[in-house]
C-alpha cells in the first residue's frame, strides 16, 4: 500500500524539511518502519526503547487515533494519510 | 367600515379574556408551561418588569411571536402598563391562531399595586446596543446572548502570541470579565506577534499592558490581572471564578497543571499551541470530551521538545490560532454551534491548509478516565533543554 505520511514541523529537521513523505506497507508499523529506513533519526523520536510508540507522539490514520484502532498493527489502505502529531507546548513564548 | 377607537376597544375587550394580577401570579408561579410577554416599549420595560417576562414591544409582536412561542396552544399572558395595549395585542395573537391568550387586567400598574414581585431587567444601554449591533443582528447572539457575554468571565493563560488576539476579540465582543495570567514583562522581541503590547510598554508587566489595551478598546470590560505564574498553589483559586479558560501557555508544566485543575473544577479549556508555521486548536471539556492527558499522557522529554530549544513562530500564526480560540470561547459562552470538543484542528500556514483529527476520551486516562486517580494538582518538574 502506498501512503502519505504527514511530518509535523518539529520533526522536519530530520526529514530535510519535507512535510509529506511517501511510504508503503500493509500496516502502520510497516509504513513507519519504511519511513525510519529513509530517515533513521526518526526512529528514536517515534519509538521508545521497547519499540512501542512514545507516549507523547500520536499517530492518526485518516483522521482517527491509532490507539482506538489496532495500534501499530492497524492495516492501511492505499492512499491513506498517516499523521504524526507531537505535543507542542508553544504559545506565548 | 371605519370605527372609532372606543368602538374598537370595546369590541376587543369582548373578544379577549382578561386575567387578574393574582390569577396571573398563580400562572407565573405554577408548574405549567406558559409564555408571559411584556408588550411595552423598551424604556418602560427597562424600569421594571415581571421577572419571567419575555419582552416583545407590541410593534414587533406579529414579527417575533412565532419564533418565541411556536406552539399556538401554549397559554400566553400579555401585559402592558394599563391593560389596553395588551388587550389589543391579545386580539392580534388570536387572529394569528393562538388559542389560549390572556391579557393582564390593569397591566403592570395593577400588578405592582397588588404588591406582586417585579425586577429591574438587565438590558443593554443605548451605547451598548450600538457597539454590539452586529451581534444583535445575529439570531444566535441577540440581546440575550450579548447580555450573557457581558456577564461572562474568561481567563486567558498568557498575554502573549495566542492570548493577544484572543483577548482583543473577546474584549471587543463584550465578554464582561477577562482575567489574564502572565508573570512576564513586555520585551521588544514580543512585538513581532503579541499585538496587545506596543513599543512604549517594553519593560512593563504584560498583564498591565494588556489591561491598558483592553480598557482603551472597550470600557465595558473588567480586566483582572494575575501577574504571577500558574502553579499548584494558586491554580484552583485563580481559575475558580471563570466560565471558560483560554490556554495560550508556552510550556508543558502549565499545560498539564491547567488540565488537571480544569478536570477537578470541570471547566472547559480552549487549547491552542503553535510552532513555526503550524498550529493546533481543540476544546477540552471535562468528561464530555477528552482531556490533554487523554491525548498526551506525558510531556516529551525536554531534549525532544521543540518549544524551548527551537522556539520560533511566524508572527501572524498566533493571530490565526488565537482568533480560533476566541471563536470557540464565544461559542461555549453562548452555547451555540459545534465546538472543537473531541476534534483537533491543525493549521499549516505554509500550505494554508486545515486538517481535522478525531480525539477520543481515553478510558485509561489518569486524569479523567474510568479509574482516574487525580485528586489534587501538582507542579510538573520540567527543565528546558538549552538551545544547542
Amino acid at each position: 500500500m502506498a501512503i502519505t505520511v504527514r511530518i509535523p514541523t518539529p520533526l522536519r529537521r530530520i526529514t530535510g524539511g519535507a512535510a509529506r513523505i511517501d511510504s508503503q506497507g500493509a500496516t502502520v508499523r510497516e509504513a513507519l518502519n519504511h519511513l525510519v529506513g529513509l530517515h533513521p533519526e526518526l526512529g528514536e523520536r517515534v519509538y521508545d526503547e521497547n519499540g512501542d510508540l512514545r507516549r507523547f507522539i500520536n499517530l492518526f490514520v485518516s483522521g482517527e487515533d491509532l490507539r482506538f484502532l489496532n495500534g501499530l498493527d492497524t492495516p492501511i489502505t492505499d492512499g491513506a494519510e498517516l499523521s504524526i502529531v507531537p505535543a507542542v507546548a508553544g504559545g506565548a513564548i | 367600515m371605519a370605527q372609532s377607537y372606543a368602538q374598537l376597544l370595546n369590541k376587543v375587550k369582548q373578544q379577549v379574556r382578561e386575567i387578574s394580577p393574582r390569577d396571573a401570579m398563580d400562572v407565573v408561579s405554577g408548574s405549567g408551561e406558559y409564555a408571559l410577554i411584556d408588550v411595552r416599549e423598551p424604556d418602560e420595560y427597562q424600569q421594571g418588569a415581571i421577572a419571567t417576562a419575555i419582552h416583545i414591544p407590541r410593534g414587533y409582536l406579529e414579527l417575533r411571536i412565532e419564533n418565541t412561542v411556536p406552539d399556538h396552544s401554549t397559554p400566553i399572558v400579555l401585559y402592558c402598563a394599563g391593560g389596553v395595549r395588551s388587550a389589543l395585542a391579545a386580539a392580534t395573537l388570536q387572529d394569528l391562531g393562538y388559542t389560549d391568550v390572556l391579557s393582564l387586567r390593569g397591566g403592570f400598574t395593577e400588578w405592582k399595586n397588588a404588591g406582586l414581585p417585579f425586577a429591574v431587567p438587565k438590558t443593554l444601554s443605548d451605547s451598548q446596543r450600538n457597539r454590539y449591533s452586529r451581534h444583535l443582528l445575529i439570531p444566535e447572539v441577540g440581546e440575550a446572548g450579548q447580555l450573557r457575554l457581558l456577564e461572562s468571565k474568561v481567563l486567558l493563560i498568557g498575554a502573549g502570541g495566542l492570548g493577544s488576539p484572543a483577548a482583543l476579540y473577546l474584549a471587543a465582543a463584550g465578554v464582561g470579565t477577562l482575567g489574564i495570567v502572565d508573570a512576564d514583562v513586555v520585551d521588544e522581541s514580543n512585538l513581532q506577534r503579541q499585538i496587545l503590547h506596543n513599543a512604549t510598554r517594553v519593560g512593563q508587566p504584560k498583564t498591565s499592558s494588556a489591561r491598558q489595551t483592553i480598557e482603551s478598546l472597550n470600557s465595558d470590560i473588567t480586566v483582572i490581572e494575575h501577574n504571577e505564574r500558574l502553579v499548584a498553589d494558586n491554580v484552583l483559586d485563580i481559575i475558580g471564578p471563570y466560565d471558560v479558560i483560554v490556554d495560550g501557555a508556552d510550556n508543558f508544566p502549565t499545560r498539564y497543571l491547567l488540565n488537571d485543575a480544569s478536570i477537578l473544577t470541570k471547566k472547559p479549556v480552549v487549547h491552542g499551541s503553535i510552532f513555526r508555521f503550524e498550529g493546533q486548536v481543540t476544546v477540552f471539556q471535562p468528561y464530555v470530551g477528552p482531556c490533554y492527558r487523554c491525548i498526551f499522557p506525558e510531556p516529551p522529554p525536554p531534549e525532544l521538545a521543540p518549544s524551548c530549544a527551537e522556539a520560533g513562530v511566524l508572527g501572524v500564526l498566533p493571530g490565526i490560532v488565537g482568533s480560533l480560540q476566541a471563536s470557540e470561547a464565544l461559542k461555549l459562552l453562548l452555547g451555540i454551534g459545534e465546538g472543537l470538543v473531541g476534534r483537533l484542528l491543525l493549521f499549516d500556514a505554509l500550505e494554508c491548509s486545515f486538517r481535522e483529527l478525531r480525539l477520543r476520551r481515553n478510558p485509561e486516562c489518569p486524569a479523567c478516565g474510568d479509574n482516574a486517580t487525580l485528586q489534587e494538582v501538582t507542579d510538573l518538574e520540567y527543565a528546558c533543554a538549552l538551545p544547542a
